[in-house]
């Protein structure tokens, strides 16, 4: 889960560009918040589940982080909705909701 | 200058916000009126949020920027209303248009929005018509049940003119979505 | 009869192709230009237009099969737009020296870096020398009508000389608007048939592209700029016979409420359009100011220029383009120059903005008006100044 706060563009003026425009900070792209595309997200159901592991497998953004207990869990900062880690687990533990149900 | 609407559509990459807007525009252009109709341009990407504006009128339209006072706005996936500011330069007498589960009331209540707010299950009506959740043509249905810009009729023509054999599909979502949106003031 | 119908104006612009049914269309796609070439790509294949659709692998190529293309006198048509022009930019050079009257629309695109695919002036402003015919458009009537124009002038065997036709991307190539459309038979009595009679041919052998040494490189260049100075009486008379038979009439500047006006102020492209809505509540609230919507980019039309701003006593000029660490934005620097021998002449002040997309709203303008009488009043340290930018700017200094 991203903490840092991204500035945007409206806050930058011509004088914070950097020369050439380069990007200095390694890594951000991991402030953007892509889990705003969302339209469904992934619900998981731990009795269901048997930490295979599969969905932080095919999940197709990494947005799929191992828990404690050796459970997996969504990172809805991320998380885009597609849908692949309900399709792919072998127990039917995941089921997507519609987002707007939140 | 002649009365002119502005509409702002929010919709996201893939989901037809900008098809709508051609098609009203179309339908306004054959009923002799001017319309004009454009994307919020960008790298399109399916699943991003877009914007797509809308302008009718009975002149000549000259503005070439984009709406920053809409008249209307209509938001064609509710997930939309908690990412964008969907409100954004809404005009003081102006109604927001959502594609929702929840009733008018619910949404006004939930966002605390002081403008008229239609609502329609649009998403539930085009998974049972065109079989797929796409709202874009619903959401004209809806649009034309807060506005009276265009006629219906000239409407069902350009879908028929731009889905073909997937046009009468399309067609039952926009009726159906005009009949069942729900506006509170 | 002609047909009112509701168009995109990339769609506008591919129709005019298929009504001035081209023979050759070579072009890559790019954005925000892409929706021409898809839609000539799908008429060729249904059948609707009879031409070759030649999907090249770069913009150097496309500029290239259209050399080759007119040079056996065939009507050729590319598009391209930014990143694009830029790719092809040898070939650019090489089709007006050769005088081949190849047809390019351009959806204007800004140049990177940054990268960006929306609209602003610089790749056309980056072609400026290059000796094409260069006309800008403001709304998707003119995208149609400029491109069949443009087959008429280049290809008169007084003029045979390639031609840009710039829409700005995105904010003109992107909008559905009613347009009409006319019927087949009028553009057929528009444009004739390309006669190009030094056309490659085994029977009338000829050479194309020879090699020019110092000894007379000097003079090839001199007579293709004459001509091309001299091609301004056929650009004028295209739009003339296109009045005739159209009912549109274009010219290559063109004032808004200009009369009585002490304050004028100068745009190019769809920007036009906007700026004109800020005219109109100027001149509501009693000040005189008008509008010249500058048509013709080259040749450049220093008359119809020096005329409109005759009476003017400053003259706002709005750049959609900088040109780094010249004399200010390209338009407001030829305009000075074009201005200077005049024994009267309005104060001339420039503006920069719209890059890269950025929006140019009522307000915008609105500014750009009072503050350039406020430069024009009281003077300024900077060259241009930038609209929109955040941040104090100073610094543009010469």
């Amino acid at each position: 889960m991203a903490q840092k706060k991204l500035k945007t563009a409206d806050e930058l003026t011509w004088k914070d560009m950097e020369v050439g425009n380069v990007i200095t900070e390694p890594g951000n792209a991991s402030l953007r918040r892509t889990g705003d595309w969302r339209t469904e997200r992934p619900i998981v159901d731990k009795e269901k589940c048997n930490k295979c592991g599969l969905c932080w497998l095919y999940c197709p953004d990494a947005a799929i982080k191992a828990v404690k207990d050796g459970y997996y869990e969504p990172d809805f900062f991320y998380c885009k909705g597609c849908g692949i880690c309900a399709r792919v687990c072998p127990r039917e533990a995941i089921t997507m909701i519609e987002e707007e149900e939140i | 200058m002649g009365k002119i609407l502005e509409v702002r559509w929010h919709g996201r990459g893939g989901l037809g916000a900008v098809t709508s807007t051609e098609l009203v525009a179309r339908a306004a252009t054959n009923e002799g009126g001017y319309a004009q109709a454009f994307p919020s341009f960008g790298p399109e990407r399916r699943g991003a949020p877009v914007i797509a504006f809308l302008r009718i009128s009975d002149e000549f339209i000259r503005a070439r920027t984009s709406i920053y006072e809409p008249d209307i706005v209509v938001v064609i996936d509710p997930r939309l209303l908690r990412v964008v500011d969907v409100t954004a330069g809404l005009k003081q007498n102006g109604v927001i248009v959502v594609n929702s589960m929840k009733s008018p009331e619910q949404l006004k209540s939930d966002f605390g929005y002081r403008w008229p707010v239609a609502s329609v299950n649009a998403t539930k009506i085009a998974r049972e018509t065109i079989k797929l959740p796409i709202t874009n043509t619903a959401m004209i249905g809806a649009f034309l049940k807060v506005s009276d810009v265009v006629k219906i009729d000239s409407v069902i023509e350009e879908l028929k003119e731009r889905f073909g054999a997937r046009a009468e599909a399309n067609i039952e979502a926009m009726k159906r979505a005009y009949g069942e949106t729900v506006i509170k003031e | 009869m002609s047909r009112r119908v509701a168009l995109e104006a990339s769609h506008a612009v591919a129709e005019a192709v298929r009504m001035a049914n081209v023979d050759v269309i070579a072009a890559y796609p790019i954005t925000p230009q892409t929706h021409i070439p898809e839609r000539l790509a799908e008429m060729v294949a249904n059948g609707e237009l009879d031409a070759s659709y030649i999907p090249v692998e770069s913009e150097h190529s496309a500029m290239s099969a259209c050399l080759g293309s007119s040079a056996v006198g065939a009507r050729a048509f590319t598009t391209t737009a930014g990143q694009g022009l830029e790719l092809m930019h040898e070939a650019v050079y090489v089709a007006s020296s050769m005088r081949y009257p190849i047809v390019m629309a351009i959806c204007n695109r800004a140049l990177s870096a940054p990268i960006s695919v929306w609209a602003d002036h610089s790749d056309v402003m980056a072609v400026r020398d290059t000796g094409w015919i260069q006309v800008f458009c403001q709304n998707n009537q003119e995208a149609f009508d400029m491109t069949l124009w443009a087959f008429r002038v280049g290809e008169d065997p007084k003029v045979l000389f390639p031609v840009m036709v710039n829409l700005d991307g995105f904010t003109l190539s992107h909008v559905t608007e009613p347009l009409f459309l006319p019927e087949q038979s009028e553009v057929d009595r528009f444009l004739p048939r390309l006669q190009y009679r030094l056309a490659l041919d085994p029977e009338k052998p000829t050479t194309h592209g020879a090699l020019g040494f110092p000894s007379i490189y000097a003079e090839t260049k001199i007579a293709q700029e004459v001509a091309l100075r001299k091609s301004k009486e056929i650009v004028l008379r295209g739009w003339e016979e296109f009045g005739n038979i159209f009912g549109r009439h274009y010219f290559p500047v063109e004032p808004y409420r200009t009369e009585g006006a002490k304050t004028l102020l100068l745009t190019m492209g769809s920007l036009s359009e906007t700026a004109k809505m800020v005219i109109d509540i100027k001149q509501d609230k009693g000040e005189p100011v008008g509008l010249i919507n500058l048509r013709l980019w080259r040749p450049f039309p220093f008359k119809e220029l020096r005329q409109a701003v005759r009476d003017a006593n400053t003259l706002i000029v709005f750049d959609r383009c900088i040109s780094f660490g010249g004399p200010g934005g390209p338009v407001c620097s030829e305009i000075r120059s074009a201005l200077y021998d005049q024994a009267k002449r309005p104060k001339v002040v420039g503006f920069v903005g719209a890059l890269g997309g950025r929006d140019m709203s009522v307000k915008d303008f609105e500014y750009v008006v009072d503050r350039g009488r406020e430069i024009a009043e009281k003077g300024s340290e900077e060259l241009f100044e930038p609209v929109g930018v955040r941040g104090e700017v100073s610094g543009i200094r010469g």
